[in-house]
């Protein structure tokens, strides 16, 4: 087994225990990069050389005895929408082509501070705006369990590197499911933490009021070390929160024994199909076997759930995106034009791809005059039922099961001529980003060879009760060891 | 709400959007489907329902009235599609 398939955890482990350098594991996941990327296009940009120099520096100051951070010298990959100075950073747009931030996102900062290595840039739908990464304005992403069909997105290229071994870890973000449908669809553990639990400062803004960054991870164990690096208050982001961070690590390691966990009665109703339906179900036994209590709650606003979302992220992207006029930073339409007006007007028109551009044009119309209080102030009001949806449901249980997504992942292709259909596959999604609760999705089950996710929701902090479950999970089944076959799917050999 | 071409021509003015003649049919069609989609939202009773706008309970966060070291102009003005000295250069926004 080749490094690049081993958690950080174990690769901890082993640099801990001098049996292996930090060079090795870099050279282990460069070498899978090479071995993959043709058929994955999981990355934008790769950092090799500076990645090399600090696995370097790394394995001299661990041959020097010097103790270092818990994550030092594991590479990570970080979705193309988070800020690294000197760095190009396009959110998949055009429109930042040649864009290379002056600073970087608190998050990646963080892990320069912890030591980790990072290995590259990953594709993403463009700047975040998509459910398969098709929207990215440079190329589709594939899965690795089936290079047919779409990884997820919008992080697709950090769900479809962690799977591929192409990185150990990865960051993505989650606006409405763009970390857990991903990590669903690539068979990794995904989490969206509670909004205010990460910084956001240096993540290019999508919806700024949903918008959250989260691990990407082989297992719960991973995610927790990750979540603890990057989980904390920063001044810079006046929407995070001072709120103590608990060692997610022991908190994991708890008992399930004695926890409430609530199944939806709605969700299990329609538009599920078969294989998902039975992974909810084995879910539920396992954890029964665990000793956890289930007991049926209701969400009966779920069903607004994402005409709401979808009104208020494309009001807020329509405002977020209007800085994109090729005044300051990023593509400029060409010399011929005459004057400003004209200079924004055709800098977006070749800059932007369409989804961006109907979301903007949704989002523009919402929030017109005339039209506010129909759409957007409605939107807002369902949001305020949907939050107190959970509020009624977690004074019944600790926390909710539910399916990812309806679905496997679908073939590359199959939803892009229709993107209300498109939306639909985060339909399970979307309630914890409205709430801002979070939300963690792990591996559950497979059809056909694809994975199945599962969803965990908790209250608003409680990041350390959904890790705490899904380890219990992971404890008791072997979803999560399963690596896609690449020399199968891919016809490579590694 | 029906949205006519010559709403979408009118949403695309205020978003700066240029549109090809075809993106505003297919928008045209998209838009009335997706707002056919959101109209659901009109099922539910929100009478006296107070709206979020966020769900983080935060309000007025202050910092302390420093000065701090800002980022280097350089580093700023090294992504200008045009510059003049320390500027941003556009073309003229004002007639003669």
């Amino acid at each position: 087994m080749s490094l690049a398939d081993k958690t950080a955890h174990e690769l901890r482990d082993l640099l801990l225990a001098k049996e292996i350098k930090a060079a090795e594991i870099l050279e282990a996941v460069l070498r899978r990069i090479r071995a993959v990327e043709s058929k994955i296009h999981a990355y934008l940009t790769l950092n090799e050389e500076q990645a090399r120099d600090e696995a370097k520096r790394i394995d001299e100051l661990l041959a020097k005895g010097e103790s270092l951070p818990p994550l030092a010298g594991i590479p990570i990959a970080v979705k193309d929408n988070l800020s690294t100075a000197g760095i190009r950073t396009t959110c998949a747009s055009k429109i930042l082509e040649n864009y290379i931030p002056p600073y970087d996102a608190t998050v990646v900062e963080l892990l320069k501070k912890n030591r980790l290595i990072l290995c590259g840039k990953t594709n993403l739908d463009e700047f975040g705006m998509g459910s398969s990464t098709e929207n990215s304005g440079w190329f589709v992403t594939r899965n690795p369990w089936d290079p047919e069909a779409v990884p997820g997105g919008s992080s697709g290229g950090a769900a479809a590197a962690v799977s591929a071994g192409g990185t150990i870890l990865a960051l993505g973000s989650d606006t409405g499911g763009s970390i857990r449908l991903p990590a669903a669809y690539c068979g990794v553990v995904g989490l969206k933490p509670t909004y205010g639990r990460v910084s956001r400062y240096g993540l290019i803004a999508y919806a700024s009021s949903l918008d959250q960054i989260g691990p990407l991870t082989k297992d719960v164990t991973d995610c927790a070390l990750l979540l603890q690096i990057i989980a904390g208050y920063d001044r810079r982001d006046s929407t995070s929160v001072n709120y103590p961070v608990p060692d997610y690590e022991s908190e994991m390691k708890k008992s399930v024994r004695g926890l409430r966990i609530g199944l939806v009665r709605e969700y299990l109703a329609e538009g599920l199909s078969e294989p998902v339906r039975a992974a909810v179900a084995n879910a539920v036994a396992v954890f029964k076997e665990l000793g956890a209590e289930v007991v049926e709650i209701s969400l009966p606003y779920t069903e607004y759930a994402l005409a709401a979302y979808y009104i208020i992220a494309s009001a807020e992207a329509s405002s977020n995106l209007a800085r994109y006029d090729g005044v300051r930073y990023g593509h400029r339409a060409g010399k011929e034009v005459s004057d400003a007006v004209e200079l924004m007007l055709k800098t977006r028109r070749e800059g932007f791809g369409a989804e961006v551009k109907r979301r903007i044009m949704v989002g523009t119309y919402v929030l017109s005059a005339g039209y506010y209080d129909a759409y957007y102030l409605k939107a807002q009001q369902v949001r305020t039922l949907i939050r107190e949806d959970f509020k009624r449901a977690f004074q019944k249980c600790d926390l909710i099961l539910t399916p990812t997504a309806p679905n496997t992942a679908f073939k590359i292709g199959a939803k892009t001529d229709d993107p209300l259909e498109m939306y639909l596959t985060d339909i399970y999604a979307v309630t914890a980003n409205l709430a801002g609760i979070p939300a963690l999705s792990i591996p559950g089950g497979f059809d056909r060879g694809m994975p199945i996710g599962i969803q965990l929701l908790g209250p608003a902090f409680q990041e350390a009760i959904l890790l705490r479950a899904a380890y219990g999970f992971e404890q008791a089944t072997d979803f999560h060891r399963k690596r896609p076959n690449l020399k199968l799917t891919l016809g490579i050999s590694h | 709400m029906n949205l006519t071409q010559a709403n979408i021509e009118e949403i695309a003015r205020l978003a700066r959007l240029e549109l090809s003649e075809a993106e505003e049919e297919e928008f045209t069609r998209q838009l009335n489907r997706i707002l056919g989609f959101m109209e659901r939202l009109n099922r539910v009773d929100t009478t006296g329902v107070e709206p979020t706008a966020h769900v983080v309970p935060l309000f007025n966060v202050f910092r302390p009235d420093q000065t701090e070291p800002s980022l280097d102009p350089e580093a700023v003005l090294a992504n200008a599609p045009e510059r003049d000295g320390n500027f941003f250069k556009v073309p003229k926004v004002l007639e003669d």
